[in-house]
């Protein structure tokens, strides 16, 4: 508009309005909201300041249209960013709206068409959610035609929202646009009465503001857009001087006043303003006779919005990537696909090429604060299209290659680590590692190590993805590290979440674990970690880059000092006192014992079921957990099949329990006061040398040991192995039967009889074999709590941290020999369900974490474990 | 007088002292599974869930908040950001929504009592009611941008019920804090809204933005100034920014929000931002000394600490502002103002 104050007016797009739009309302219809959504976007790319959304139409659910519609358009950045006026004639469509819009919308409209007591309750809805709101000028005998009743109804009404503090402001009196040359007399003052009430009202209800609904002006106009485009230019140029704040009108479609053809313009502002003219024929026969002369001649008006499309085919994917512009990705990646295969490329260069490079660009613009989450995640869509392409193609590639040399999906396991509870960041690198194809086992939140490699194992993924937002989950992802490198996997760890670093990746996980660690910044990095982690071409030079990165963090970092820790000398005097003279008697039947066959039905009653049920991921407490309103029926079922599976392994004996016990005399090293003297026979002596917590602590708590526990006048200590074998030949059987189900089932029982063995067997050890506690009666909750007299450390634990310990207990016991449990290198069991640990009996021992440790004592450590520093340092780097 | 305008009050006369971090305070006092889980037999472990401490280790949060009262506070918040039904599914504590939120408000009242007695200074409680985990703007699948994991009114829902026990509890106002999803704040509005409806009383909330980019958005995208108008009409009794990053990366933020509310101003960002580890190691002088640029510019009423800020910084922040005037409240032009992600102002 020229000539005009056009900042202090508001136009609003009505091309998201199924009444205002015939191909808004068929793209509705045919539930094409993707199409509907670029609608959105190319009004506000087109200047609609506020978007009004209407799905008022006799066919559709309109609540659910305008819910779904709202929801995807928050999505949209680009169209989210300004304010949306939910337009119903039905309020439960309109409450439904209000309930998905973010920021401060605009409700049209309510009125008193139904009385006055309807007319505030809603508007005091609209003032607790943060609503302005538009009030139509209707009340109980109709809508205000005529000047005077606009103005009078918008009084009342205005009058009656102050007085429950509805602010004035926020009020947007709408005084009705009626069609206007409809050849009926009474509608000719239609629009000067609009006009003319505009400025009464906004006299007499301060701060308020008016607006109208311009499609309806010209409605006698219907197909003869150019008429219809001059009659809404001449309305507003008009309306707005005399106090009309914003209209409806489609934004791409108002012709600038001083442009409009003059004899066209003089005929509208006739009849629009009610002009006298000179003739026999009034104003709107002149402007229907002209009209005829002007049909068809609709504007091209595309041409700005579509430049990019000229754009050479890798700059467009990097748009569409960027904008998150879905409408011609598939096209563009195709002539993308033949461009490269015409230049003996592969289809999978598509993906590593151009669209990498554009997903890359949206990395750093996301990374250096220009584009935020919603735009990312619209991004991974996009891509998602353009691989979705690609796939056959790659697919197809694929089946021209030797067996050999097919690379399968990969597949990544994703998890928020134990202790943490956030996973917004986690789900959304989850989904945009599935809109690249790749296969996301999401493990939840709260997730423990062991159902985290337990995943990792049974999807055989290719990579592990862990994420935290709290600063304790870096400790727990050091964990993870640590027992995937225990458990001797190899495949790619990856580190996100708002607190983990690059740095504290270098310097804290990346040593733990030799498999490749990559910290990952955010989620758009995560496709092209993961890609460049599966390429056959890729993957080696960028792990030995990132490796030779974190080598460089560590050998920065190398000078600075850790937290402090006592000396070791210091925190040996700070040694845990424990009363040696409460020492337990000397074991009732010492030695070793060997039980090759424990009855399986006697550990069934001992079964901690309550992490059983967690490997399933149904959180709860057992027996609780079966009468739980959410998992209950899901638990009950599974410990119905459970019971089913129990009884044939008992019944047909697919399982054998085997456990070795040893109970030695022995005695606190004299030389060290952190060593026990294990006397295995008169000739046999085997020093067992256990660590020091060096932490500083508080309120005179001790430095503690295991050997405090130990009276250096002579005591006694156990040691115990337990496995569970003769599992592999039913999984063997379930997984040729494709039966995971099962498979999974039986790997848990397992583990349930090699704890509920250990479980069992520390009980005998207590009442008969080293018999300090004759008379023990416990519960199975008891014994589950560990309500009892004694500790079983196991090594690898926090209390006894080093894991290279086990080969030292399976020696004493000879546990290989006699039960047949053995230790992979890195000192893991075999078979799997298995527990081994030392036993303690003095009543005040207990457990504890050794955590961080001093360089002098890995010193001191490596000489009384008689190995060079190096290699204790790779036992004990979880606790340097 | 009740607790609105005595804040008022007081706030006219000096700039206030809110507290500092629960999280930080209790993780330092390292406390073992059974200090959390006490004898509740709760279905899960409990180790994290620093809110049941109010029921297990009732000591533990009294010391923390006398900690503060002692550093300086004027208003202290509950330690409840997470003691919502929400949250608490992850402990499989639903079921303690309540107590937790009572016990909670009950200790941090009792304290503000005895030490308002004390002294005569008056003291305030925040109940403070966290923003879920889960979100109401954006969804979890990227392959069905419409998804959302829960809708207004459950959320709403879950929000009433913390409100409702924080107010039992004693609490005289609710904090809804860490606000990264606008429309997750808006649900805790209409949840006091509805509660105001019941009580037949005023709840008067506060209300903290977070950052989640330093071009100055939160999560759902909202810049500062849009927030505010999609929240102004709750009318909170303070507006403001908490968390996000630390307060030498926020001040533009706090300048700009400043300069727009027409209600008190309440910042209390994390003692900087937090080193490789994960750790927060600015030094209270240096949390104090760039809070203390807003004081002198005028653009504060109640400053605190989030994040890694310790006692310490508070009594050094409560020293750094001691006699400097309080941000005085603008009375902005009356306008419509909008907002989608980015704010719109219909002039007068």
């Amino acid at each position: 508009m020229t000539g005009q104050s056009a900042s202090s007016f508001i136009n609003i797009g009505e091309r998201t309005n199924v009444t205002g739009s015939a191909q808004f309302k068929k793209l509705i219809m045919a539930d094409d909201y993707a199409a509907a959504v670029e609608v959105a976007r190319s009004q506000v790319e087109n200047g609609a300041q506020v978007i009004d959304v209407n799905m008022d139409e006799g066919l559709l659910d309109a609540k659910h249209a305008m819910t779904t519609f709202l929801k995807l358009i928050a999505a949209e950045p680009d169209i989210a960013r300004v304010p949306v006026m939910i337009d119903s004639s039905k309020w439960d469509v309109i409450e439904a709206g209000l309930k998905c819009v973010s920021g401060k919308p605009i409700v049209n409209s309510i009125s008193m068409k139904e009385g006055e007591e309807q007319f505030l309750e809603q508007a005091r809805k609209c003032m607790a959610y943060g609503a302005a709101v538009v009030v139509m000028a209707f009340d109980e005998a109709g809508q205000a035609d005529t000047k005077e009743r606009k103005v009078e109804i918008c009084k009342r009404a205005y009058d009656l929202l102050v007085g429950i503090g509805f602010p004035p402001e926020d009020i947007i009196f709408d005084p009705n646009v009626f069609a206007v040359a409809t050849g009926i007399e009474d509608h000719d003052r239609y629009g000067l009465d609009f006009i003319e009430a505009c400025t009464e009202i906004k006299k007499q209800c301060p701060h308020v503001k008016t607006s109208g609904g311009l499609s309806n002006l010209s409605f006698s106009f219907r197909g003869n857009e150019t008429v219809r485009r001059a009659m809404h230019s001449v309305f507003l140029y008009h309306a707005i001087p005399a106090g009309l704040d914003m209209a409806i009108v489609n934004a791409g479609q108002l012709d600038v006043y001083d442009t409009i053809d003059p004899v066209l313009r003089d005929a509208c502002e006739d009849v629009i303003l009610m002009r006298p003219v000179e003739g026999e024929d009034s104003a709107t026969e002149r402007l229907i006779n002209l009209a005829e002369s002007f049909k068809g001649k609709s504007k091209e008006d595309d041409k700005q919005a579509a430049e990019w499309r000229g754009w050479e085919v890798s700059k467009r994917l990097e748009h569409a990537l960027v904008k998150g512009i879905d409408a011609h990705i598939v096209d563009d990646t195709e002539i993308m696909r033949a461009q490269i295969f015409e230049a003996g490329g592969r289809p999978i260069e598509v993906i590593e090429g151009p669209l990498m490079d554009g997903m890359n660009v949206v990395g750093d613009l996301f990374g250096s604060g220009k584009m935020f989450l919603p735009q990312v995640v619209k991004s991974a869509r996009v891509m998602k299209k353009a691989v979705g392409h690609l796939i056959p193609f790659i697919e197809a590639e694929k089946e021209l290659l030797p067996e050999a040399e097919r690379t399968s999906k990969g597949t990544i396991i994703m998890a928020t680590v134990k202790g943490d509870v956030h996973d917004i960041g986690k789900n959304i690198v989850g989904v945009v590692l599935q809109c690249n194809g790749y296969e996301v086992v999401d493990m939840g939140v709260m997730v423990p190590w062991q159902d985290i490699l337990k995943a990792a194992n049974d999807h055989k993924a290719d990579m592990i993805g862990l994420s935290g937002l709290i600063t304790p989950s870096l400790d727990e992802m050091v964990t993870v590290a640590e027992e995937m490198q225990a458990a001797g996997m190899t495949m790619p760890l990856l580190i996100g979440g708002a607190t983990t670093s690059r740095v504290h990746t270098a310097l804290k996980i990346d040593p733990v674990y030799d498999g490749p660690v990559i910290h990952v910044l955010d989620a758009s990095r995560a496709v092209g970690v993961a890609s460049k982690l599966l390429s056959d071409t890729l993957r080696d030079p960028f792990v030995e880059e990132t490796s030779n990165e974190y080598e460089k963090v560590r050998v920065a970092r190398a000078g600075k000092s850790e937290k402090a820790l006592l000396p070791l000398k210091e925190a040996r005097g700070n040694f845990y006192d424990a009363f040696l003279s409460d020492k337990p008697a000397p074991p009732l039947q010492p030695g070793d014992h060997l039980f090759e066959e424990w009855p399986l039905d006697d550990l069934v009653k001992v079964f901690d079921w309550t992490p059983f049920f967690r490997a399933w991921e149904l959180h709860g407490v057992y027996p609780r957990i079966l009468e739980d309103e959410v998992v209950g029926e899901a638990a009950r079922n599974l410990k119905a099949d459970a019971d089913a599976m129990l009884e044939k392994i008992i019944a047909e004996k697919w399982l054998t329990a085997k456990a070795v016990v040893g109970l030695w005399p022995c005695a606190r090293a004299h030389d060290c006061r952190d060593d026990v003297m294990i006397h295995l026979s008169e000739a046999k002596h085997i020093r067992m040398p256990f660590l020091r917590q060096q932490v500083i602590k508080s309120r005179d708590r001790a430095n503690m040991c295991l050997a405090d526990f130990i009276d250096p006048a002579g005591d006694w200590i156990g040691g115990f192995v337990v496995g569970i074998h003769g599992i592999e030949p039913h999984i063997e059987a379930f997984r040729a039967d494709k039966d995971d189900y099962s498979d999974i089932l039986l790997k848990a029982l397992a583990d349930r009889f090699a704890e509920a063995l250990a479980e069992r067997l520390h009980q005998h050890v207590r009442t008969d074999l080293w018999g300090y506690a004759p008379g023990e009666q416990l519960t199975n909750e008891a014994l589950i709590k560990e309500q009892y007299r004694g500790i079983r450390p196991a090594p690898g634990y926090p209390a006894v941290p080093d894991h290279s310990l086990k080969p030292i207990l399976f020696d004493m016991l000879n546990a290989e020999a006699k039960i047949g449990v053995s230790l992979t290198e890195s000192f893991a069991m075999l078979p799997t369900a298995a527990v081994s640990g030392l036993y303690f009996g003095h009543p005040e021992s207990q457990y504890f974490g050794v955590a961080k440790i001093g360089q002098d004592q890995l010193e001191d450590y490596a000489k009384r474990r008689l190995v060079d520093i190096a290699v204790a340092e790779r036992w004990l780097r979880p606790n340097l | 007088m009740n607790a609105r305008t005595k804040l008022e009050a007081a706030a006219a006369e000096r700039i206030l002292i809110f507290d500092g971090a629960f999280g930080t305070q209790i993780q330092n006092r390292k406390l073992s599974e059974e200090d959390y889980a006490g004898d509740l037999g709760l279905g899960a472990d409990q180790k994290g869930n620093n809110d049941i401490l109010a029921l297990t280790r009732p000591d533990v949060i009294a010391d923390i908040t006398r900690s503060y009262l002692d550093a300086g506070s004027d208003v202290i918040s509950t330690n409840t950001f997470s003691a919502n039904r929400i949250s608490q599914a992850d402990y499989a504590a639903e079921d303690q929504v309540a107590a937790i939120n009572i016990a909670s408000g009950k200790i941090a009242r009792e304290l503000a009592d005895e030490y308002e007695a004390k002294d005569g200074k008056p003291r305030f409680v925040a109940g403070a009611i966290g923003p879920t985990n889960k979100t109401l703007s954006l969804s979890p699948d990227v392959e069905d941008p419409g998804y959302r994991e829960i809708d207004f009114d459950e959320l709403t829902a879950v929000y009433k019920e913390q409100a409702a026990a924080l107010i039992e509890g004693g609490c005289d106002f609710i904090l809804i804090e860490t606000v990264f999803d606008t429309l997750n704040a808006k649900a805790g509005i209409m949840a006091v809204k509805q509660l105001e409806a019941e009580l037949g009383q005023e709840v008067p909330v506060m209300i903290s933005m977070t950052l989640t980019d330093l071009s100055g958005r939160n999560l759902s995208g909202h810049t500062v100034e849009a927030f505010w108008y999609a929240v102004r009409h709750a009318k909170p009794l303070t507006i403001g920014l908490n968390c996000s990053f630390g307060a030498d990366q926020l001040r533009p933020h706090v300048k700009a929000l400043s300069a727009l509310a027409d209600t008190l101003i309440m910042a209390y960002p994390n003692a900087g931002l937090p080193n490789e580890l994960g750790e927060y190691d600015e030094m209270p002088d240096t949390t104090a000394g760039l809070v203390k640029q807003w004081a002198q510019g005028g653009q504060v009423n109640i400053l605190g600490g989030c994040c890694g800020s310790s006692p310490e910084h508070i009594k050094a922040i409560a020293e750094a502002v001691k006699g400097l005037p309080p941000r005085e409240i603008p009375t902005p032009e009356t306008a419509m103002r909008l907002s989608g992600l980015e704010a719109f102002t219909f002039a007068a």
